[in-house]
C-alpha cells in the first residue's frame, strides 16, 4: 500500500532524509524509532505533503499512485491520516463542525453521500467514547484550550471518525501519562482490522508495549539503519540509541 | 466585473433614452435650485425644504474630512446627479439572461430564489410575484401592532409631526460633511415607529420595504422606539447589489426611549471594484443612536463590500443604566479600504458598552478599526469593554487599530484588548490534512474568528453571513 524508495528530502536546504526505503503492506503496523533529529517527524510531514519540505530524489507510491504528486487534501481524501505531535488550535471553529466538514470531504472522494447531522453526531459520539473524551469536546473549538493529553486523544478521535487506510502517528505518546497512553493505544488497536496500515513514530518503546508492531525500524541520520520485529524496540529500550553512533560513522565513511 | 458593469451602462445608451426618463434625471451638479427641485419632485412641505436648504448651507461651510486611513481621488460633487427617477421597465434588463453571469453565479451560491434574483439584479418584472402578497400580509401584521414602517418620503407626508420632531435629533444637519450632504439631498429611506410598550411582531427588513428603487445613494433612516418597546431591524442583504452610483452617503438615526431596545443589523455587500479597485462604491455612513434611561442599542454589522467604507455606528448613552453594543466583522480584500468602528459616549450613570470588532484583511487591502470610548464627568460607574481583533491573510494587506479613550470620571472603567493574528500555516495544514481544500480551510478559520459577532446576528442572517464570507474569500489565498 505504501512504497518508499530511496527518498531524499531537505528542509531549508538541509538534507534530512538521505535515501529512505520502506515497504508497508495492508494491515501492517510499522514503528519508526530513532534519536531526536533523525528525521522521524520529517517523514510524517513529507508523506502528508506539508509545505517547506523539498524532495530531491526518490519515489513514494500510495495504493499504486504517485503520492508526492498529490495535494495535501488529496492525500487525506485518499486515506492518508496524520495524527499530529503538536495539534494546532483553530479558535471558534467547533470540533464538531470541523470534523463533519472533514468526514464529508473524504466521503465525497469515496463516492459516498454526505452524512446528515444526526448520522454524524452518532458516529462522533461513539468515537469520543472510544477515546474517553466527554461530548463537550465536540462543541469546543478545535483543540482550543485542550490539555496536551486531550489534544492527543482528539487526534485519535479524528482518526477513528475518518477511517483512513494509512495512519501516521507522530509521537502520539509524547507528554501522556500512563492512563492516557492506554486510551490512545486502545483507540489505535480498535482500528486494526487487517487492512488498515499504521506508521507509528515514537521516541520510546513505551507505546509499543500497548500497540504491538509487526516491524520496527530504526531511523538515524535520514535512513533506516536497522529493521526487525517488535523485539528490536525492546533492545533499543535497554541499550539506547548509542549503538547507532558507530553505524552512522561507518556509513558516512563508506 | 467593472467592464461588465460598463457594458451594462453603455447598453442603456445603445438602447436609447426614453425621453421622459431623461427629463426626470437631473443633470450633474449641486446648488440650491437642485435641492428645491428634489423637494418639489417629492412634493415636500415647506419645512422639509427649509431643513434641506439649511443643511446645504452647513455643508458649503464644511471641509471634506481627511483623517480616515483611506485614499481615494477627490470626489467632484458637481459631477454627481442628485436625482434620478426610477428606471423605466424598458430601460432595465429584460431577463436574467441580460445580467452579468458573475452576479448570477454568486446569487446561486447564496441560494437566492429566482424571483428574488430578478429583483436584486433590477430585472424588469411586473411586481406581481409572491412578494406582493408577502408584503401585504407583512403590513397588515404591523398595522395591527401599531408599528409604522414606511418610506421616509411617505412619513414626511403622513407623520409630519414625528418626522419634524426626530429628524436630525440624533445626527444634526451639521454633524459632519457627509451627514450634511445627506440631509440636503437625501433621496429616500425607512421610517420606523414603535409605539410605547410594543414588541415589534417580526424582524423589520429593508428587503421588504415597498419602494426598493432609488434609495441607495443618499439613504436616510429614522427609527423611533417609544418607552418599553422592542424592535430588530435588518438592513441590506448578503447578495451583491448593483448600483450605478459610486458615492453613497447614508444617515441612520435611532431614538431609543426609556426601557426600549433596538437591535440594528447590517450586511453591506456593495460592489467593491475590480482587482485594481476601480469602479467600487464609496460608502460614507453616519449611524448614531441616542439611548435614554435603561435603553439598549445593539449595532451588528458585517461589512464585506464597497471600495471604501467609512462608518462608525455610535451610541450616545445619555440615560442612566443604558447599554450600547457594537459587534462588527469587516472583511477587505483586493484593493478595498475600510475605516470603521464605533463611538460609545457615556453620559449617564452606570452606562455600559461592549465593542467586539473583527477585522479581516486579505489581498492588498487595508482594514482599520477606529473607535472612541468617552466617559463623561457624570458617568459614575460606567463601564466599557473593547475587544479588537485583526486577522491577516497573506502578506500584502494591512490591519490598523486606532482606539481613542477619554475618561472624565474616575469611577468609570475602560478595558481594551487587541490582538493581531495571521491564518497560520499550521492551521492551514491541519485543515488540509483533514481533507479540506485551501479555500474551505480559510473560510472555516475566518468564520471561527468571527464567531462572537455572528452569534449576535439574527439566525437566518448569521447563516447567510457565513456563506458570504466564504464567497468573499474565494481566490484570496495562494
Amino acid at each position: 500500500m505504501l512504497k518508499i524508495n530511496n527518498l531524499h528530502a531537505s528542509v531549508e536546504q538541509k538534507e534530512i532524509l538521505k535515501g529512505l526505503n520502506l515497504d508497508i503492506k495492508p494491515g501492517e503496523v510499522h514503528a519508526i524509532m530513532g534519536p531526536n533529529g533523525a528525521g522521524k517527524s520529517t517523514l510524517g510531514f513529507i508523506l502528508s505533503g506539508r509545505e517547506g519540505y523539498e524532495v530531491s530524489e526518490g519515489q513514494v507510491e500510495f495504493n499504486g499512485e504517485d503520492l508526492l504528486d498529490m495535494a495535501i487534501e488529496e492525500r487525506a481524501r485518499k486515506g492518508l491520516f496524520l495524527a499530529f505531535q503538536y495539534p494546532v488550535e483553530i479558535p471558534g471553529v467547533s470540533n464538531m463542525a470541523f470534523m463533519k466538514e472533514s468526514v464529508n470531504a473524504i466521503r465525497e472522494q469515496r463516492g459516498e453521500t454526505p452524512l446528515t447531522a444526526t448520522e454524524f453526531l452518532k458516529k462522533a459520539k461513539e468515537a469520543c467514547k472510544q477515546v474517553q473524551l466527554s461530548l463537550d469536546f465536540l462543541k469546543r473549538g478545535v483543540n482550543e484550550g485542550f490539555s496536551g493529553g486531550e489534544k492527543k486523544r482528539n487526534e485519535i478521535m479524528q482518526m477513528i471518525l475518518l477511517e483512513p487506510s494509512l495512519c501516521i502517528l507522530d509521537e502520539s505518546d509524547s507528554g501522556l501519562d500512563i492512563d492516557a497512553l492506554q486510551v490512545v493505544a486502545n483507540g489505535v488497536n480498535s482500528q486494526r482490522d487487517g487492512k488498515r496500515s499504521f506508521i507509528i513514530i515514537t521516541h520510546y518503546q513505551r507505546l509499543l508495549d500497548y500497540i504491538k508492531p509487526d516491524y520496527v525500524h530504526i531511523l538515524a541520520n535520514g535512513k533506516v539503519v536497522k529493521s526487525g520485529d517488535a523485539s528490536l524496540a525492546t533492545d533499543v529500550e535497554k541499550e539506547g540509541y548509542a549503538f547507532l553512533g558507530q553505524d552512522n560513522a561507518e556509513e558516512t565513511n563508506a | 466585473m467593472s467592464e461588465q458593469l460598463d457594458q451594462a451602462l453603455s447598453r442603456k445608451y445603445d438602447a436609447g433614452f426614453v425621453s421622459d426618463i431623461e427629463s426626470e434625471t437631473f443633470p450633474p451638479g449641486l446648488d440650491e435650485d437642485v435641492i428645491r427641485r428634489i423637494s418639489a419632485m417629492k412634493e415636500e412641505p415647506e419645512w422639509m425644504l427649509e431643513w434641506r436648504l439649511r443643511a446645504y448651507n452647513n455643508w458649503l461651510d464644511m471641509e471634506e474630512p481627511d483623517w480616515a486611513h483611506v485614499h481615494y481621488p477627490k470626489i467632484d460633487f458637481n459631477a454627481i446627479s442628485y436625482y434620478s427617477a426610477p428606471k423605466s421597465m424598458a430601460d432595465k434588463p429584460q431577463s436574467l439572461d441580460e445580467v452579468d453571469p458573475e452576479l448570477l453565479r454568486t446569487y446561486e451560491k447564496l441560494g437566492i430564489p429566482l424571483y428574488e434574483q430578478e429583483m436584486l439584479a433590477g430585472v424588469a418584472v411586473d411586481a406581481v410575484f409572491d412578494s406582493v402578497s408577502v408584503v401585504t400580509t407583512y403590513r397588515a401584521k404591523l398595522e395591527e401592532a401599531g408599528v409604522i414602517f414606511c418610506p421616509i418620503s411617505e412619513a414626511v407626508h403622513k407623520y409630519p409631526e414625528l418626522v419634524k420632531k426626530y429628524l436630525g435629533s440624533v445626527v444634526p444637519r451639521s454633524d459632519n460633511y457627509f451627514a450634511a450632504l445627506n440631509s440636503a439631498v437625501f433621496t429616500d429611506g425607512s421610517f420606523v415607529y414603535i409605539p410605547k410598550g410594543v414588541r415589534c411582531p417580526m424582524e423589520l427588513s429593508t428587503y421588504f420595504r415597498i419602494n426598493e428603487e432609488n434609495t441607495g445613494q443618499f439613504e436616510r433612516t429614522l427609527i423611533v422606539a417609544e418607552e418599553g418597546s422592542h424592535v430588530s431591524y435588518l438592513e441590506g442583504c448578503t447578495a451583491p447589489q448593483r448600483d450605478e452610483n459610486q458615492l453613497h452617503a447614508a444617515v441612520v438615526e435611532l431614538v431609543v426611549m426609556d426601557d426600549a431596545q433596538i437591535k440594528y443589523s447590517t450586511v453591506q455587500n456593495w460592489y467593491p471594484g475590480d482587482e485594481n479597485g476601480k469602479g467600487g462604491i464609496y460608502n460614507f455612513v453616519t449611524k448614531r443612536a441616542i439611548c435614554h434611561t435603561n435603553a439598549k442599542v445593539s449595532w451588528t454589522q458585517v461589512e464585506t463590500g464597497s471600495a471604501i467604507t467609512w462608518k462608525y455606528p455610535s451610541c450616545i448613552l445619555k440615560g442612566d443604566n443604558s447599554v450600547g453594543e457594537f459587534y462588527s466583522v469587516a472583511l477587505t480584500r483586493g484593493r478595498q479600504q475600510a475605516d470603521t468602528g464605533t463611538k460609545m459616549i457615556h453620559l449617564g450613570k452606570n452606562t455600559k458598552s461592549t465593542i467586539i470588532s473583527k477585522g479581516i484583511s486579505a489581498g492588498n487591502s487595508n482594514n482599520t478599526y477606529r473607535g472612541l470610548v468617552s466617559m463623561g464627568a457624570k458617568a459614575e460607574g460606567a463601564r466599557n469593554f473593547t475587544q479588537c481583533d485583526s486577522l491577516l491573510i497573506g502578506d500584502r494587506c494591512g490591519a490598523h487599530t486606532f482606539p481613542y479613550i477619554e475618561s472624565r470620571n474616575p469611577s468609570a472603567i475602560v478595558e481594551h484588548e487587541a490582538t493581531t493574528s495571521k491564518v497560520s500555516d499550521d492551521q492551514m495544514f491541519l485543515c488540509q490534512q483533514r481533507g479540506l481544500d485551501p479555500e474551505k480551510a480559510v473560510s472555516m478559520i475566518v468564520n471561527g474568528f468571527c464567531k462572537e459577532v455572528f452569534k449576535e446576528l439574527p439566525m437566518e442572517f448569521a447563516v447567510e453571513a457565513g456563506k458570504l464570507l466564504e464567497i468573499s474569500l474565494e481566490g484570496s489565498i495562494g
